[in-house]
């Protein structure tokens, strides 16, 4: 198979790395990229895990206690603040970059930037000087999220055009697993570097840094992007296109032009709004409803398999959509949402435990489904050839509910307490509230249908045109497709 | 550039980069489940 690349995209340091260089060869196994975007996606998912580093680094310099000099738990808070601010910030400004440059330059400079980041924050702690981890991991860190995040979802879904959703379920499924892996592995490592004298949090970021280094560096190995025109074997891709699922490609900023880009934006942001409220409150939440029935273990318990459920509902409805289409899962993310959300307050009133428990896990599936779920959503509504970059710009949805969850969740909380409503019935209006949001996200997503003709890169020069837009050298950077 | 030969991938490959990520991702589920079970005691 023959395809040429533009000059423009040739001039890597590294020529492995360029897009030409990791085509794959007839005969290679698609099965093999999944495991190259967990790769990177178990690494950057260790951001989750962040806490389990803020009180031991609150003892820098006192060991057993914080010392005068001692970081405090808000300086500390910051360093994962800036970290998720940069993922969305690099997401948006270097997705086109990832679209164009490939998969494994991609992966490779996460890489650098997620060991690079444990590195320089180990220096910071060494230093004790925070503002060095706030760029090391904050800084550095954010970006090798933004970037690894968005680098294997458009390869993916053309290696697997017959099952895009589960394709890119896979991958953000190692995302939420990530925590699960570096939570206890920290835990572990400082108790082995721990003495007397020091807390263990320098060798453990070294030591993470390091083996960090390795898988992703492994996956930017292993990944391949299709040769143009590869098909799988028996596939037939449908004739005409779907109501709901172009054949055509939009460009990136025509994308973000669209009212379905924007509607898709308010769908996640809702999705992810009402997700994380209960995420990050789960534990004084469900201690707070159940008095006496939910210690504070059983609550780290509930917290852990909702940790699971979050990783497992990121695979699972995403492969799920594949069968039943992205707007119908979406209304289903909605309605069910909706429905448990209003439960809740009543699981609290009976005190049912069980029913509680039930609400939230699947709640909190949903919430990860929806991160896994859009990455096809995109690719049905603006094509395959922009779709990381498209969705490098929608993770500033997750950014905005970032701070819109929480602050929701604790500032309604806060005001029943103050307005005398007992703490057990202080989260009742915060999950109608949630039940509304998701009434909204309803109706957003009802209002998604096919992007109009005038944005599509229809003709040969249409697709120049799009490109021209671009800064110069951009022109047909995806080698093989015109 | 011209790609004609046909190399199929080797299956013990494959299982070696399924095992690379698969087994710590199992040890971290097979973790938290053990603490997530704090829920039921």
């Amino acid at each position: 198979m023959e395809f040429t690349e533009p000059k423009a995209y040739t001039r890597s340091l590294i020529p492995f790395l360029d897009r030409s260089h990791s085509v794959a060869k007839p005969g290679f196994s698609r099965w093999l990229v999944p495991p190259a975007a967990l790769c990177v996606h178990l690494c950057i998912g260790q951001a989750y895990a962040f806490s389990v580093f803020n009180l031991p680094m609150t003892r820098l310099i006192g060991v057993s206690q914080s010392a005068p000099g001692d970081w405090k738990l808000t300086e500390l808070g910051w360093i994962f603040s800036i970290a998720m601010l940069f993922l969305g910030v690099s997401a948006a400004i270097f997705g086109r970059w990832v679209e164009e440059g490939g998969p494994r330059k991609a992966m490779f400079t996460a890489g650098i930037l997620w060991a690079g980041g444990f590195m320089v924050s180990a220096i910071g702690i060494h230093l004790h000087q925070l503002w060095i981890i706030y760029f090391g991991y904050g800084v550095l860190g954010g970006c090798a999220l933004g970037i690894g995040y968005i680098s294997p979802v458009s390869t993916l879904m053309k290696w697997f055009p017959d099952r895009p959703g589960m394709a890119t379920g896979m991958a953000i499924m190692g995302f939420g697993g990530g925590a699960l892996i570096a939570s206890p592995l920290s835990v572990w490592l400082m108790g082995k570097f721990a003495s007397s004298t020091d807390v263990g949090v320098f060798n453990t970021f070294i030591v993470l840094g390091c083996a960090y280094f390795v898988f992703m560096m492994v996956g930017s190995m292993i990944v391949r992007v299709p040769a143009p025109g590869w098909k799988p074997e028996g596939y037939v891709p449908p004739a005409t296109a779907t109501k709901l699922i172009t054949k055509n490609d939009v460009y990136v900023y025509d994308a973000i032009k669209t009212p379905q880009f924007w509607l898709i934006w308010t769908v996640l942001f809702l999705n992810t709004t009402a997700g994380i409220g209960v995420l990050g409150q789960a534990s004084a939440m469900s201690q707070e409803m159940f008095p006496g029935h939910i210690t504070p273990v059983a609550a780290a318990g509930l917290v852990g398999l909702m940790s699971l459920f979050n990783m497992g509902g990121r695979f699972s409805w995403a492969s799920l959509s594949d069968f039943i289409g992205r707007k119908n899962t979406y209304f289903v993310y909605m309605c069910l949402g909706f429905a448990l959300y209003i439960t809740v307050p009543y699981a609290g009133g009976s005190g049912n435990v069980v029913l509680f428990v039930f609400c939230f896990l699947i709640i909190v599936s949903m919430y990860g489904g929806g991160f896994s779920t859009v990455p096809a959503y995109l690719k049905d509504m603006f094509g395959t050839r922009y779709v990381g970059a498209i969705h490098g710009i929608l993770l500033t949805a997750w950014s905005a509910a970032g701070v819109a969850g929480p602050v929701l969740v604790n500032y309604i909380r806060e005001y029943n307490v103050t307005h005398g409503v007992p703490k057990a019935q202080a989260y009742n209006t915060t999950m109608y509230i949630m039940a509304g949001l998701l009434v909204i996200g309803f109706i957003a997503n009802f209002c998604v249908k096919a992007v109009d003709k005038r944005f599509h890169m229809k003709t040969d020069e249409d697709k120049d045109l799009g490109a021209a837009r671009a800064p110069a050298g951009a022109a047909q950077a995806v080698p093989g497709r015109a | 550039m011209t790609n004609t030969e046909v190399t199929k991938t080797e299956p013990l490959k494959l299982i070696l980069a399924w095992g690379f990520v698969g087994i710590p991702l199992l040890g971290g589920v097979a973790q938290t489940l053990t603490n997530a079970m704090k829920l039921f005691y």
